[in-house]
């Protein structure tokens, strides 16, 4: 017998991990860096927040669920300061190739 | 059960297919990059294995600091590329080195295929005798107390490879101040990074050095990330390198290695052999070793990574 909590950990992580599929996918597939960032953003944010949502039903208490949640939000600064780097150094790029 | 098979079947079919690509990636650049993810594929076959201690140390210097010091030398060589690579070895050379890689990898096999079942272990001794210390990790008793020794020669190794990096440096500009001087822009995103980020990875470097005692975790861990966190201001140009004739920074290099010298010397005088540490004075003690530890591969690691002397520095 799956109790409540289980169900929604298995509907979060799989939907999280559907998140950082389509993002992988979008990864190889997408155009150019812009749009390959774009995809790769959508894995981390959703990805990781839908995976960190369904651990936190499992967490042994408050204090580890916190610690889940923070590296999620630690994830999203980071990968959203780097992305930010990695846009700017393509639009350079691109300037200095024209 | 049969789910985790998998999951490491996979798991180690993906690390063997990333060290091939590695191997035979033709731009440098692509490789470091390579590299890393291949560190981190690394730390979550550590994670499988049990090793979460091994784990960190894979993820913070396997794969975050190597990396970062093989992309830096890559992005240096990056103008010489081209001519290096058009270099062929000679087809003898060639088969030598394929030879010689086959009989080295066929030794070691069957040395791991030989191993006496159950293989030799000190474990049990190693967990029956961690009250001696106080600390509850058995990774943190080994490394400190029943193999110190080990511990402190890879410290002052670990000197000696600064030194040989520092030697690279021009001799005028011998005491100066390792690499280029990064400009701060208050409006960058590194910048929001590197004001943001340090104060939490201060926190989280002690906390794994203090966890060390009795979870996962130490002075190495630990250190690795200050460190990462003081190259992170470096690079967004919110610090400067310090010259590398600063006297203080010369002491905070030598902190780790001297005080377990001094203790160690200590255990011979007081105690019974070198680096024997007083039972009643083992924990404190180890403690004060790790705290002046940390502090010594923080500085030792982000003074490796930011490199030979490059700018005169008044001192």
């Amino acid at each position: 017998m799956m109790s409540i909590a289980d169900i929604f950990t298995v509907i979060a992580v799989s939907a999280g991990a559907f998140f950082f599929m389509a993002g992988s996918v979008g990864l190889l597939r997408f155009p150019d860096t812009l749009t390959r960032l774009h995809a790769l953003t959508k894995a981390d944010n959703l990805g990781l927040g839908l995976v960190v949502l369904g651990l936190m039903a499992r967490a042994g208490g408050l204090l580890a669920a916190l610690k889940l949640a923070s590296v999620w939000l630690l994830v999203l600064f980071t990968g959203a300061a780097v992305s930010q780097l990695i846009a700017r150094a393509a639009r350079d790029g691109d300037q200095n190739d024209d | 059960m049969t789910t985790d098979i998998i999951v490491d079947c996979i798991l180690g079919a993906l690390v063997l297919a990333i060290a091939y690509w590695v191997t035979i990636a033709r731009e440098s650049f692509a490789a470091a990059v390579g590299f890393v993810a291949y560190g981190l594929l690394l730390t979550l076959v550590w994670v499988r294995l049990g090793a979460i201690d091994v784990a960190l140390m894979e993820g913070a210097i396997g794969s975050g600091l190597t990396g970062a010091l093989l992309l830096r030398a890559s992005s240096r060589l990056r103008a010489k590329e081209q001519s290096a690579a058009a270099e062929q070895s000679g087809v003898i050379l060639r088969a030598t080195v394929a030879l010689v890689s086959m009989i080295g990898a066929a030794m070691l096999a069957t040395a791991v295929l030989y191993l006496p079942d159950p293989a030799p272990t000190l474990a049990p001794e190693a967990a029956a005798n961690a009250s001696a210390t106080g600390m509850a990790n058995p990774v943190t008793n080994v490394l400190m107390a029943f193999r110190a020794m080990d511990t402190m020669l890879e410290k002052v190794v670990l000197l000696v490879a600064l030194a040989g990096v520092w030697s690279l440096a021009r001799d005028w500009l011998w005491g100066g101040r390792p690499g280029p001087r990064y400009r701060a822009d208050p409006k960058a995103p590194l910048t929001l990074l590197a004001q943001m980020l340090p104060p939490l990875g201060i926190v989280v470097g002690i906390y794994m050095l203090w966890e060390g005692a009795d979870a996962p975790g130490g002075a190495f861990q630990g250190g690795t990330i200050i460190a990462a966190m003081w190259l992170l201001a470096m690079i967004a140009g919110l610090t400067d390198a310090p010259p590398i004739s600063n006297r203080s920074v010369r002491l905070a290099l030598i902190a780790g290695p001297l005080l377990f010298l001094v203790v160690g010397f200590g255990g011979l005088w007081l105690g019974e052999a070198f680096l024997a540490y007083p039972v009643a004075y083992a924990k404190p003690l180890l403690l004060a070793i790790e705290f002046a530890m940390t502090l010594t591969v923080a500085v030792t690691l982000g003074l490796l990574i930011a490199g030979p002397a490059e700018r005169e520095g008044a001192p």
